[in-house]
């Protein structure tokens, strides 16, 4: 035992000045999970093994708790809704009922205890779907002065910036959209968009707030920017300057450029990018649930008042007037965590796809 | 032609994303200031029609929750990171565990808050600081455990031999030369994790649910700062409103702070020289 320590010590020394040093990087860097060998054999003769297990343990202990915690929140979610569940079934997620006096189409009717999530899975989808048209030509403008245009010394401010927008409390967002955007959209946009575009049928004229889709998908807009871009930026940094160069030695302009050598290559990561911000929109509770005017209808107009399914659960959760109303609110938060589940999961997948692989493409 | 319109509508694009921000803040500052006084930091609310009457309460609330919050989400986050740069690598377990903690990053606050509802407070029998302190910590986690994570695999393979050939046994290794030698990292990822839970108000509606006087206990409800400005927002009341506003502004310069102490740290960055 005595004797064989400080062979493998010799060996080392005297092998890493000749051979070990240069040629050690690179290996190192492509394989950095392998552990090496003299670690493994330290790590054997450890003296104090039953603390080193311990503490092993330990860590592996509090790992495990997060899987732990996901597993929680699911079986929670889906215990509570149970009820809901057994009521309705996959009538809740599209069946609208009729009620016998008025006549009325009716989704949400806690009084009778009929409940349909339509009109939450509809105000959640347009509010988001509001959001990426307005942010996503923005975020790629922004993504393409920085990485391509912008002069050195203005790059570190504008991040910087971008990164203070991520920052800002969703709440804040939502005082600021409630005392400012919403008067603006209600003072100046709105009436020019009930003027040119109302024959559409997307901008009537029958909602004085200035609450509604429109003010949600804005600010919705505004709070997935920095997300959006500055994971498109990470995508276009990593497309290896080889391709830029060979399209500008074709003789192509700067737009050229970052259109064939640049968007071209980072689509797929743009796209992943893009849903990441889509997964964000679809959570995203206090700012929404302030401006978009918590209805309980359908209504084809933008200008109208409507309700996500966060902020259905934001607004009625703490005054739910029975079991099955409670029920069916944990099935939409259920329904809203599997669908962020997948979306995120999706879009971590697509940009891994192009960031991972970036160094070896670089060759 | 096309190539000066790019670049136009790049310009164009980067100046109307920075427009809502400088937007915000100004309004902000502007509000805020105005109505900021002594009262607002040593007053708790006052009923309507009352002048005056200030946050104070919910300033001590945010602290207490986040205080909580930090001691459930930061040692849990932390140990996580450890076994998944350390232990794991390469495992399936860690890969099932670092796609776990994503999942968790992903899930919508609203959804954290009903979740803790029923695990904590409906057992509990009642709105508690404790169950809103549970929500934030849990949100803490993942960003916190990633970071770590991130953070400890720059540390080179070479100090954790050193480390052990000096006859160190392997936990006083990790924790006092590996973690220590990526604690500016670490930290920055605590600090992160803490701005984006600092403002977080949907896990807190229904565990801290908020409380107009000042309560310090663990087991009643608590008031919390973006808590009472959503409140206070949705409120016909205009001395409401500027406490809200009042509120938004103490809450900003808590979080820009701490994101520009975290890229004062990463920019001088100890890590950078390590990796």
């Amino acid at each position: 035992m005595i004797a064989q320590v400080p062979e493998i010590r010799i060996s080392q020394v005297q092998l890493q000045p000749e051979s070990g040093a240069p040629n050690e990087r690179p290996p190192a860097e492509e394989h950095p999970r392998e552990v090496s060998a003299i670690r493994s054999f330290l790590l054997a003769r450890g003296n104090s093994a039953l603390a080193d297990r311990g503490f092993h343990w330990l860590m592996v202990l509090c790992a495990l708790s997060i899987f732990g915690i996901v597993v929680l929140i699911a079986v929670e979610l889906v215990v509570r809704s149970k009820m809901a569940w057994g009521q309705f079934g996959l009538d809740f997620f599209y069946k609208a009922y009729v009620d016998t006096y008025t006549q009325q189409t009716i989704y949400w009717d806690p009084v009778n205890g009929h409940f349909s999530a339509l009109p939450f899975l509809y105000g959640t989808l347009v509010s988001s779907f509001l959001a990426l048209l307005m942010a996503v030509p923005l975020a790629i403008g922004v993504a393409v002065f920085l990485t391509e245009m912008c002069p050195g010394w203005l790059r570190p401010p504008l991040a910087f910036i971008t990164e203070l927008l991520a920052a800002i409390p969703s709440v804040i967002y939502g005082l600021w959209a409630m005392f400012v955007l919403v008067p603006l959209l209600r003072e100046h946009v709105n009436p020019v968009l009930i003027r040119t575009l109302g024959w559409t049928g997307f901008f009537s004229d029958d909602n004085p707030t200035g609450l509604g889709f429109l003010a949600a998908g804005v600010i919705l807009a505004i709070m997935i920017l920095p997300i959006v871009s500055s994971l498109t930026r990470e995508v276009m940094t990593a497309v290896p300057h080889s391709q830029r160069e060979a399209v500008l030695a074709l003789g192509a302009t700067r737009w050229e450029m970052i259109r064939m050598g640049v968007l071209r290559n980072a689509r797929i990561g743009i796209v992943g990018a893009i849903i990441l911000g889509l997964g964000r929109a679809l959570g995203e509770t206090m700012a929404v649930t302030m401006v978009i005017g918590n209805s309980l209808d359908i209504q084809r107009s933008l200008l109208s008042n409507g309700n996500t399914m966060a902020s259905a659960i934001a607004n009625q959760f703490a005054e739910a007037s029975g079991d099955l109303h409670l029920s069916a609110l944990m099935e939409l938060g259920l329904a809203l965590f599997i669908v962020t589940i997948i979306v995120n999961a999706f879009a971590q997948l697509l940009v891994w796809a192009v960031t991972r692989g970036a160094p070896s493409q670089a060759h | 032609m096309t190539d000066h319109a790019a670049t136009f509508i790049a310009i164009l694009s980067t100046v109307v994303v920075v427009t809502p921000l400088v937007a915000v803040f100004i309004y902000l500052v502007y509000r805020g200031a105005s109505s900021l006084s002594l009262d607002f930091f040593t007053q708790v609310p006052k009923p309507v029609g009352v002048a005056g009457g200030g946050m104070a309460n919910a300033i001590v609330g945010s602290a207490i929750l986040l205080g909580l919050g930090s001691l459930i989400g930061v040692p849990m986050g932390i140990a996580g990171g450890i076994f998944l740069a350390e232990f794991g690598r390469g495992t399936k377990l860690a890969n099932a565990i670092r796609f776990t903690a994503d999942v968790l990053n992903g899930v919508p606050s609203i959804v954290m808050g009903i979740a803790i509802y029923s695990l904590v407070v409906v057992p509990q029998g009642h709105f508690s600081a404790f169950s809103g302190g549970v929500a934030l910590g849990v949100m803490m986690i993942p960003t916190v455990c990633r970071t770590t994570e991130e953070m400890l695999l720059m540390v080179p393979n070479a100090v954790r031999e050193a480390a052990l050939a000096l006859g160190v046994p392997n936990w006083r290794s990790v924790l006092s030369i590996t973690v220590k030698t990526a604690s500016p990292g670490i930290i920055t990822g605590c600090m992160l994790a803490f701005a984006r839970v600092a403002g977080e108000t949907a896990p807190l509606i229904f565990t801290a649910f908020g409380n107009v006087g000042r309560s310090m206990r663990l087991d009643e409800p608590i008031a919390a700062l973006p808590l009472q400005i959503w409140i206070y927002a949705q409120s016909p009341y205009d001395e409401w409103h500027r406490l809200a506003w009042a509120g938004a502004l103490v809450l900003i310069v808590l979080i820009v702070l701490a994101v520009s102490l975290v890229r004062y740290v990463t920019s001088r960055g100890v890590m950078k020289g390590a990796s």
